[in-house]
């Protein structure tokens, strides 16, 4: 079936003619084939036109036939699946493709915007620096959105990406970028030897130019050899294969970034499979055999639709039997342009002319053009007539000056090579000047990494299976592996040889990045206002920086520049190449760590039991904990907390604390190794006893507190806040392995190993009677204030008991192992019911420690000391501990320090606010008058107001005094005064009762 | 990055912390000391001995030696002792 393709071939090509596909360009619908690429079928259908260009929205065809193409960006697809800036050239056919042009308003063909054309003078280098120099006003009201209007590439979804994409690690021996003569020839030799290899290519077809450029090896075609050589690779057991895989970083200690896009060549992928995968390799060894692009010759309309890459056309018309002109003029520098010439021949196409910027043509290429009957100029293009609708006439310089025209409509243009020097140079590689080819080659490499074949330079057939073959067989005797390598593939090496020829001088815009639509002028406009340096005149044109990364562009850019300013191109240098090679989507980066797998989630023990009670989750850190738990009726979350603390401090309720770090400390150095990581001592804390302890950094800033026990001679039980469980397990072995190597002392993080619960009310041992085997001893005088120890509980289950009281009330925390959490909390319920339990949540919990002025995440901010916080007392002097000395500087223990100090509003009907500023009555708020700010808050059902805590400056000597709250954020200015922290039972009677 | 760990193997940066120089030790006393200790740090640009954690696997705390240009890593070590703390009064 032929559909509508005119510009298809009858024969050849790796396209299946028995395959046809539909699809979509801009509405319109055509037919391709299997095998084709969206730019492929377009120029099989005659498409010539495929979009407007960045600032000028000037009509743009396909230059390229691969992943360096500058013009032909579509959004494909629609919906949330819609791509935008998705290279035509690069995008596999399949059925029902959908794509549209870019940059253009109201249509591809009619586009409003092209009158910008009128007013390029406002779009030179820099356009963007100088308009910053008109008013502010003008730039915010005026030209930022008419420039941001007219000027874009496509639209992003907006939408939810409905795909998966996933991560993984793989470890090789050789890692081969490229499967062109040089890669597939490093494979050979690298398997043959037994090492394990992962061969990446971008194509969905192996082979690189063979492709598209045919030759002879070992005596086969191309293609024959392609298919043996991958037979051969695919029957070795180490050797993987990964097509539409692009290797685009490399990164220290031998891991390589490959992008796979497993399932871009679909519509949508199929179920349960990802989009793309983002692979992360580790290789012993890494050969870049990623080949060379052909570069442009700068003229003036070398973007018309119809100019294409010499090697670009031959990719057409070989690999998909796809012709973009009928009679083909080429403008070329160099003896490898000429096989568009004969490829051109061979698929009855018409050679126009033949324009040869160099002095002289080899006999073989005379004797084409005599059979062929078409002309060889000798000169170059200086024009090109034509529009939207393609290339129509060529105008010529003639070498000696005369000028002649060339009527066409199509144009191959080859400027020389260029070795894709990307991969080699992302560790700030300098690429090298090689003036026989005119061309940057590697100059060494990253460690285990080494280029070959035209990636390195070596353009020839024959070099390019040498080359790849060496350095397949050296990686892999580098890595350890010593197998037989067999024989090298042979093939001959055509000649190659180039005149320099960067750019024509000419009338009309002539382009160096035809994506950023910075032409040949804007390059000169630079180096005039003195941007002599490449860095500069890549950030000041923008050359460069668009989606190609100026695969086309950059050294076109750097010669024009060289040129200018009278410098060589090796002494003009390269801008530094970083990764990635091609764009990555940050979805594939992302992984499936997006939406609720951001991050991991952690559960406590009691969650599931939670959840049916219909708690409502706060996240504290990755913890998912109960804030409070609503009852029907309940207006709002302040009801349910209320009805909580109440509940708490007339009868008894529980709270899941498991979220807390837990370390066992073990050893017989175990005490003397707290005393020297807390301010206050542990060694001397009986068995049977907890006690509050302290930790500061070593700048004498206070880091963590918790509770720690004795639980034996040897065993202390420490706890840590929620949010640096981790942390302080980092610093304590930080201290035992770096600091104190001498002391004998273990320690194991439990923090996961225990279900802990608070249960706190006048009713706690009323509960727990229930619960704890009748044998333990639970009154005040068998298990007092600050005891710990473990206990029996009825079925026979040992638990950890401690009395320690966050609350202000009576209270015990008890630990069972976490598989039991869940069973704990659904029979702290049941047994529980005749004394009215009520589970409480993470608000409650706040606001009675609020209530009793304890300290917590909002006073151990990373500024307070000890003494802030109150508890400098509790700093011993008879020992050496972490952060003592620098606790002592003069600033740390200055009389005007920001204290802890409770706060009330004067009107108790007020609500009072974190964050508001403390401010001394009749000064004017400022930062001279600031004299801190209040750093918790919470509505007290017992003082039936709302309270706080805050930093202020001499706090403590200052109870009584009213000052101001001045909270400029809300808007709010009030009276509070400045009271005792702790609100509630300031004697402790409730908790030691 | 790779840290090949002298109990776990040849591991990705991910498992490891960055602490910093690995020469200071932390002295016995005397505010000057400490202070220095606590605060001035060399900023290397050459071969750095470092402390890294290996948090993501044995938790033990390493001395790393890095070029800090390069990132090439010549010797990893167990950073026992390393601190070499004396313990004042
Ligand atoms: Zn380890």
């Amino acid at each position: 079936m032929r559909g509508n393709q005119a510009n298809r071939l009858n024969d050849g090509g790796l396209i299946d003619r028995s395959a046809p596909l539909n699809f979509r360009f801009d509405g319109k619908a055509f037919s391709g084939f299997e095998g084709d690429t969206l730019a492929s079928a377009l120029v099989a259908n005659g498409v010539k036109l495929v979009g407007r260009s960045f600032k000028y929205h000037r009509p743009r065809g396909i230059l390229t036939a691969g992943s360096e193409e500058p013009n032909a960006l579509v959004e494909l697809r629609s919906g949330a699946r819609r791509e935008p800036n998705t290279k035509a050239t690069t995008a596999e056919l399949y059925e029902g493709l959908e794509a549209a042009s870019q940059n253009r308003w109201p249509s591809l063909n009619f586009d409003v915007m092209s009158v910008n054309q009128l007013f390029a003078p406002i779009f030179v280098a820099g356009f963007y620096y100088k308009t910053f120099m008109w008013p502010a006003k003008f730039w915010e009201a005026i030209y930022e959105p008419a420039i941001r209007r007219a000027a874009g590439l496509g639209r992003a979804a907006g939408l939810s990406d409905p795909d998966h994409y996933d991560k993984v690690w793989a470890h090789c021996d050789v890692v081969i970028a490229g499967s062109g003569p040089a890669g597939l020839a490093a494979a050979l030799a690298a398997g043959r030897s037994g090492a394990r290899v992962i061969l990446c290519e971008e194509d969905f077809v192996l082979g690189g130019r063979l492709l598209a450029d045919g030759g002879t090896i070992d005596g086969l075609s191309a293609a024959e050899w392609v298919a043996r050589t991958v037979a051969e690779l695919e029957a070795l057991p180490d050797v993987r294969i990964m097509t539409r895989t692009t290797l685009f970083g490399v990164y220290d200690g031998g891991t390589y970034g490959a992008i796979e896009r497993v399932n871009d060549h679909l519509p949508a992928p199929p179920e349960h499979q990802v989009r793309q995968r983002l692979w992360r390799i580790v290789a012993k060894r890494c050969v870049v055999a990623a080949g060379a692009i052909e570069r442009p010759i700068v003229f003036a309309g070398n973007d018309t639709p119809g100019v294409m890459m010499a090697s670009a056309m031959r990719s057409y018309i070989n690999r998909y039997a796809a012709t973009p002109a009928r009679r083909i003029a080429l403008f070329t520098n160099n003896e490898d342009g000429w096989r568009t010439a004969e490829t051109a021949i061979a698929a009855g196409l018409q050679v126009a002319a033949v324009i040869d910027a160099r002095p002289d043509v080899s006999p073989a290429h005379r004797s084409l053009a005599s059979k062929g009957g078409f002309p060889v100029l000798h000169g170059s293009v200086s024009g090109v007539d034509g529009g939207k609708s393609g290339v129509r006439k060529i105008s010529v310089s003639l070498t000696g000056g005369a000028r002649a025209e060339v009527e066409a409509d199509g144009l191959a243009v080859s400027g020389g090579w260029n070795p894709a020097v990307g991969l080699t140079s992302y560790h700030r590689g300098r690429p090298k000047w090689r003036d026989d080819i005119a061309a940057f080659v590697p100059d060494g490499a990253p460690p285990g990494m080494v280029a070959a074949g035209a990636a390195n330079g070596a353009f020839g057939l024959g070099a390019c299976l040498r080359e790849g073959f060496e350095a397949g067989a050296t990686a892999a005797r580098d890595a350890g592996r010593s197998g037989n390598t067999g024989s090298m593939p042979v093939a001959d090496d055509a000649a190659f040889s180039l005149t320099p020829l960067w750019h024509v001088a000419g009338k009309g815009k002539a382009f160096v990045d035809q994506q950023h639509d910075v032409t040949a002028s804007d390059v000169e406009l630079a180096q005039r206002e003195g941007f002599q340096s490449v860095e500069h005149l890549k950030r000041y044109t923008t050359l460069g920086m668009a989606t190609d990364q100026g695969k086309t562009s950059n050294v076109a850019g750097l010669a024009i520049m060289a040129a200018v300013s009278g410098k060589s191109i090796p002494e003009t240098g390269t801008t530094i190449y970083r990764p990635p090679y091609v764009p990555v989507a940050i979805g594939a980066f992302a992984g499936h760590h997006r939406d609720e797998n951001f991050h991991a989630t952690r559960l406590t023990p009691s969650h599931h039991w939670a959840a049916e009670q219909g708690a409502i989750f706060v996240d504290t850190g990755l913890w998912k904990r109960a804030q409070w738990y609503p009852r029907a009726g309940e207006k709002d979350w302040l009801e349910s907390v209320t009805r909580e603390v109440k509940a708490v401090r007339s009868g008894v309720g529980f709270c899941d604390v498991s979220t807390l770090g837990k370390i066992d400390v073990h050893g017989p150095d175990a005490g003397a190794f707290l005393d020297r990581v807390y301010i206050n001592a542990f060694s001397s804390l009986a068995v049977g006893k907890a006690r509050y302890g302290l930790m500061l950094r070593e700048d004498g800033i206070v880091y963590d507190d918790g509770t720690t026990s004795r639980l034996a001679e040897d065993h202390y039980f420490l706890t840590t806040t929620t949010a640096k469980a981790g942390l302080v397990m980092q610093h304590l072995e930080f201290c035992r392995q770096v600091l104190f190597p001498e002391l004998d002392v273990q320690l194991t993080s439990v923090s996961d190993q225990w279900a802990q619960f608070s249960i706190a009310g006048p009713k706690t041992r009323d509960l727990l009677k229930e619960i704890v085997d009748p044998a333990e001893d639970l009154s005040n005088e068998g298990f007092p204030f600050m005891g710990a120890r473990e206990v029996k509980l009825r079925g026979g289950l040992k638990a950890r008991l401690f009395r320690i009281s966050f609350s202000g009330e009576m209270a015990f925390e008890i630990s069972v192992p976490a598989r039991y959490g869940e069973a704990m909390a659904r029979n702290l319920m049941i047994a529980g019911k005749p004394f009215g339990v009520t589970p409480y949540g993470t608000e409650a919990l706040g606001v009675m420690r609020i209530e009793k002025g304890h300290v917590a995440g909002p006073e151990l901010n990373g500024t307070t000391t000890a003494a802030d916080l109150g508890l400098g007392k509790m700093m011993s002097t008879k020992k050496d501990f972490i952060g003592r000395v620098m606790a002592g500087r003069e600033a740390l223990t200055a009389l005007n320090r920001q204290v802890v100090v409770g706060i009330k509003p004067t009107d108790k009907a007020r609500r009072l606010r974190s964050g508001a500023h403390i401010i001394p009555k009749g000064e004017t708020p400022g930062p001279d008058n600031d004299q801190g700010y209040v750093t918790s808050v919470c509505f007290s059902p017992v003082l039936d107001q709302w309270i706080g805590l805050g930093l202020v400056e001499r706090g403590r000597e200052r109870i009584g005094e009213i000052v101001r709250a001045h909270d400029p954020l809300r808007g709010e200015d009030y009276d509070v005064e400045l009271c005792n922290s702790v609100f509630y039972d300031p004697d402790g009677g409730r908790q030691r009762g | 990055m790779r840290i090949v760990c002298p109990f776990c193997g040849e591991r990705e940066l991910g498992e490891f912390t960055y602490l910093g120089d690995a020469k200071p030790q932390r002295p016995a006393a005397g505010a000057d000391a400490v202070y220095d200790y606590v605060y001035l740090r060399d900023n290397v640009a050459g071969v750095m001995s470092e402390h890294w954690y290996h948090g993501g696997g044995c938790r033990a705390w390493l001395k790393v030696t890095r070029n800090t240009l390069t990132h090439e890593i010549s010797a990893v070590e167990p950073a026992a002792g390393a601190g070499a703390a004396k313990v004042g009064a």
